[in-house]
């Protein structure tokens, strides 16, 4: 069974296609390794028997000779995103026992296109974390491992799970969101492609808020053209969200031409930080080597006020995100642990239900959008991330993309980082940029550390314009040929 | 701004005389069959909690769309109030704790509302009028209900109500008197409902006021103001402010300051009390709602919208007076209601407009009085009144006949001409009954033919009450006094 589950979501819907295998028994191969997987904590609810139903309509309609797009595709969805039925808690006891009547749009859109799933993966409460160490059902193990060092190192997050999930070959692909980096920095942990689209590309009705101007979702695989074909499925104006885009998506799979001559590639000098591992360095100037061999030609640019981008990011996601955990407060769902008075039940229900993480921030937003505070914090927020936004459109009037590192260093053991949550944010220093600009950019595996573990490197793109960074990518990866796995894969 | 005191406003206190200053923001329920960002019915008395969508209950991943009707609403309201369109305006989150406010906040619109400074006419007793400035004009969410009186431990939460579009309607600190005040609630109401933008009902809710009371002495600078939360009818708003202004003149007089302070009305008891004070103030965290976009409009759209309005009361009252030559008091009147000016107008077409108006706002006003019904449900409809009045004028029937019969129609629901036929109560006109009356009437009273004789000429009215009671009214009252005097000249 390990051959289904090493297969790529394009070769498994090639081998559906020709009734090599059924969907059943490609469902039946992953749902063993979700079990078999499971020391890596990377599900929070496994749905092994809605697997089974999915996959015998998928064998039904494919024996019909009606198979939609992604008939039969194992998939893992992180548990932020609402699923109809079954138990979604953004990894948090506030939401421990909520089962929503209702499926969001990014998943609806899969399961129209045929895709089965095979459970809820774990994250940071409520999205807020880059270790996925701040999940109330306990942290994901990344399933690599430093060569000689059994310590569990962290998956990133905050879609920690969906990222070991799918670098575990427990599911082909899987759904992630991302606010400041937590599809890209996952999926370079962990060795695989992550892609966070241009906000407003995918609809967030039904997605379990953190920061809503920031939150995009975006799609897992283990290579480019699986990314690929899963982004064009969870594209797509949605009515019900006024951020969605009306826009046609287009057929991303097809952008995948190999041809990258004359782009031009902007390269950030912003972003060669003090402190970053040379390894990473060397990786970044071997991915523009790759381009350069490819007939792309790299540019150096300058993005003036990256460095303000941090700071930015963390005044405006608590900000939103203080707002937007305001809906949990034990009156008509999730968890309630009752008090004297209406301020006392407040107070014990988001006490016992909050993780310190998520307390931090909604603290931390309080703070920012308080009268007297308000202008010196949030308003001045805005106005950097309006510099932002222009240093990226004064840089695209020049490139086509840009090539970047996806994070400041590879995946780090389980509480190495914890204790400080400064030097945790600054996991995110390569991406939150990308968010606060809302531009489309993917991470992709190019290369490995010294000590054996996954590296990535980023493509960013300009607004709307997800096909170049896909092209980019696809090239990239035919260059850089990591056929790496980790030992912990089934 | 007027800040000269016309004296009869002013309120007596034992220092002197008091002005007080009077500014309204009045909540107005948008008529709307949806709510204001989710598609939920708006039916007011429906069982508890049947018309809540999943936006309105705040489900996790919920998201709001603006419902544009309501949009249309407030720009209609907004442009009734000769008031400036903003064609770009901005929903904010206020956001604070209540158990009827599931998202934890209240979408509003803060710094950027959809439509700025206006004014409004107010009528007062004597048809004088003034102007009042309209500061803004803002859309928000209504909350849900908190119901505290179904068990003595429990709260109740109705959430029927929570998402419903509000105008929130701010008025200029322009009024100086409790009339004042309850005129300006009066017009805006009239306004509203000539607009159809709200149903203008206080005692379902659909409007209540924020009453901001101050006081000073003529000419010198405002006063601290309080603010009496939800007042639900013009009466109360008048109790309110009465009560309010004597209460500050008290406290200013005993040497007391005023504190700012939110206040409630106590219907029963006629009185205002303290519910909170500057200190204990919300710090409501307003910031853009980053799950909306900012408004735009369209000037031709709202060119469109202010080519549909109706004729509103200032207008119909100007064209009551010149083209039916009604006074302003009564054409104030009439143009309150518009189905009471749409009555009046189908009486008077054709037909003279003061008597037109003197009998739709005397003896039918009157009778709709005593039976307790509105204009719309008058038994006696605009046609029949007419038809009377045709009567009246061609002499069929004279004024004080008129008189029963219009009280008839009113019990029998039949046109005047049948009554009149039925009963026999056409007028008579035939000189020589009358005469034959007139000869009778003289023959008996010897001595009061005597006194006129001898100059008491007033006794002529006597012999035309006695001439009519002899003809049981019927009798033309003009020939009956022409036919006296040639008799008892002669």
């Amino acid at each position: 069974m390990s051959a289904l589950t090493d297969l790529t979501l394009a070769g498994a819907r090639d081998g559906l296609k020709a009734k090599t295998f059924s969907a059943a028994e490609l469902t039946e191969a992953h749902v063993e390794a979700v079990e078999a997987a499971r020391s890596l904590n990377a599900y929070i609810t496994e749905t092994p028997e809605l697997a089974r139903k999915q996959a015998a309509e998928s064998d039904a309609r494919i024996a019909k000779g009606a198979a939609r797009p992604l008939e039969g595709i194992p998939l893992a969805i992180k548990d932020l995103f609402c699923t109809d039925g079954v138990k979604t808690t953004a990894a948090s006891k506030i939401l421990g026992n909520f089962v929503p009547p209702y499926e969001s749009t990014v998943t609806a859109q899969l399961r129209a296109a045929g895709a089965v799933s095979v459970g809820k993966t774990n994250l940071d409460e409520f999205a807020m974390g880059s270790s996925n160490a701040t999940s109330a059902f306990g942290a994901v193990v990344n399933p690599w491992k430093r060569r000689g060092d059994n310590r569990p190192l962290v998956p990133g997050g905050s879609s920690g799970g969906s990222a070991a999930a799918v670098a575990a070959r427990t599911a082909l692909g899987a759904t992630g969101t991302d606010t400041g980096g937590s599809i890209r920095q996952p999926a370079a942990f962990c060795g695989i492609v992550g892609m966070k689209p241009t906000y407003g590309r995918c609809s967030r009705w039904g997605i379990v808020a953190f920061a809503s101007s920031l939150d995009q979702a975006g799609p897992f695989a283990r290579t480019v053209r699986d990314a690929s074909i899963l982004m064009t499925h969870m594209a797509g104006f949605d009515p019900k969200d006024s951020t969605s885009v009306d826009m046609p998506v287009p057929d991303f799979e097809a952008a995948l031409t190999g041809d990258v001559r004359g782009l031009r590639i902007g390269i950030p000098k912003e972003y060669r930080i003090d402190g970053m591992p040379a390894e990473i360095e060397t990786l970044w100037e071997q991915g523009i080597a790759w381009l350069k061999d490819a007939g792309a030609v790299p540019v150096p640019i300058s993005l003036p006020h990256t460095k303000y981008a941090l700071p930015c990011y963390y005044i405006v996601a608590p900000a939103e995100a203080s707002s937007n955990l305001a809906r949990y407060d034990g009156i008509r769902y999730g968890l309630r642990v009752p008090g004297e008075a209406v301020d006392d039940l407040y107070q014990n229900t988001r006490a016992a239900g909050f993780g310190t993480e998520v307390r931090r921030r909604v603290m931390i937003g309080t703070y920012v959008l308080s009268a007297g505070y308000y202008d010196a914090y949030y308003l001045k927020a805005q106005k950097v991330r309006t510099l932002i936004s222009r240093d990226f459109e004064e840089a695209y009037k020049t490139v086509d993309a840009i090539l970047t590192p996806t994070a400041p260093s590879a995946a780090f053991a389980l509480g190495e980082k914890s204790d400080d949550p400064i030097t945790m944010y600054l996991n995110d220093v390569f991406t939150v940029s990308v968010n606060l600009a809302g531009l489309p950019g993917l991470s992709l595996p190019a290369g490995l550390s010294a000590d054996g573990l996954p590296l990535g490197l980023q493509v960013i793109g300009r607004p709307f314009d997800e096909e170049t960074v896909f092209r980019v990518a696809g090239v990239l990866e035919s260059q850089a040929k990591f056929t790496a796995k980790p030992d912990g894969a089934a | 701004m007027s800040a000269t005191a016309e004296s009869k406003n002013l309120i007596e206190g034992k220092t002197g005389p008091w002005e007080v200053v009077i500014g309204l923001e009045v909540h107005a329920q948008v008529l709307s069959k949806s709510k204001l960002f989710s598609g939920a019915s708006t039916v007011f008395g429906a069982e508890p909690n049947t018309h809540v969508s999943l936006v309105d209950a705040a489900m996790p991943g919920m998201l709001p769309v603006i419902n544009g009707f309501c949009v249309e609403q407030a720009v209609r309201t907004g442009l009734g109030l000769r008031a400036q369109i903003n064609l770009r305006s901005v929903f904010d989150r206020k956001n604070y704790f209540y158990p009827d406010l599931p998202q934890g906040y209240q979408i509003s619109q803060y710094t950027q509302p959809v439509v700025g400074k206006g004014e409004l006419i107010i009528d007062l007793p004597g048809g004088e009028s003034r102007t009042v400035g309209i500061t803004r004009l803002h859309l928000e969410q209504d909350a849900g209900k908190s119901i505290h009186d179904l068990d003595p431990r429990l709260t109740f939460v109705d959430l029927n109500r929570s998402g419903t579009a509000l105008m929130e309607i701010v008025s200029e600190p322009d009024m100086r008197s409790a009339e004042e005040a309850a005129a300006y609630v009066k017009k805006l109401r009239s306004i509203l409902r000539y607009l159809g933008t709200c149903d203008g009902n206080m005692d379902e809710g659909s409007m209540r006021a924020d009453v901001n009371v101050s006081v000073r002495k003529p000419g010198s600078p405002f006063g601290t103001r309080c603010e009496i939360k939800n007042v639900n009818s013009i009466r109360f708003v008048q109790q309110a402010v009465d009560y309010e202004a004597r209460r500050q003149i008290d406290v200013l007089e005993e040497g007391g300051t005023i504190q700012q302070q939110t206040r409630l009305f106590d219907a029963g008891r006629g009185e205002t009390r303290a519910m909170r004070t500057k200190e204990e103030a919300h710090d409501y965290r307003y910031f853009p709602d980053p799950d909306l976009l900012p408004l735009e409009l369209d000037p031709e759209w709202v060119a469109r919208i202010k080519a549909s309005l109706p004729e509103l009361p200032d207008e119909k009252k100007a064209r009551f007076m010149t083209e039916y030559g009604l006074g302003a008091y009564d054409a104030g009147v009439l143009v309150a209601e518009q189905a009471s000016a749409d009555y009046f107008e189908a009486v008077a077409k054709g037909r003279d407009g003061k008597i037109a108006a003197n009998w739709v706002m005397g003896e039918l006003f009157a009778a709709l009085n005593k039976a307790g019904v509105g204009i719309e449900k008058s038994p006696v409809s605009a046609d029949a009144l007419g038809g009377m009045l045709d009567l009246l004028k061609d002499g069929t029937i004279s004024g004080r006949i008129a008189k029963d019969v219009f009280a008839a129609m009113v019990e029998t629901g039949k046109p005047a001409k049948t009554i009149v036929e039925e009963k026999g109560l056409k007028q008579i006109t035939d000189t020589g009954a009358i005469e034959a009356a007139a000869d009778r009437v003289i023959a008996a009273n010897s001595k009061q033919v005597e006194q006129y004789k001898g100059g008491n000429a007033n006794l002529i009215g006597w012999f035309v009450g006695q001439v009519m009671k002899a003809t049981g009214g019927k009798a033309n009252p003009a020939a009956v006094n022409e036919i006296l005097r040639k008799k008892l000249s002669g």
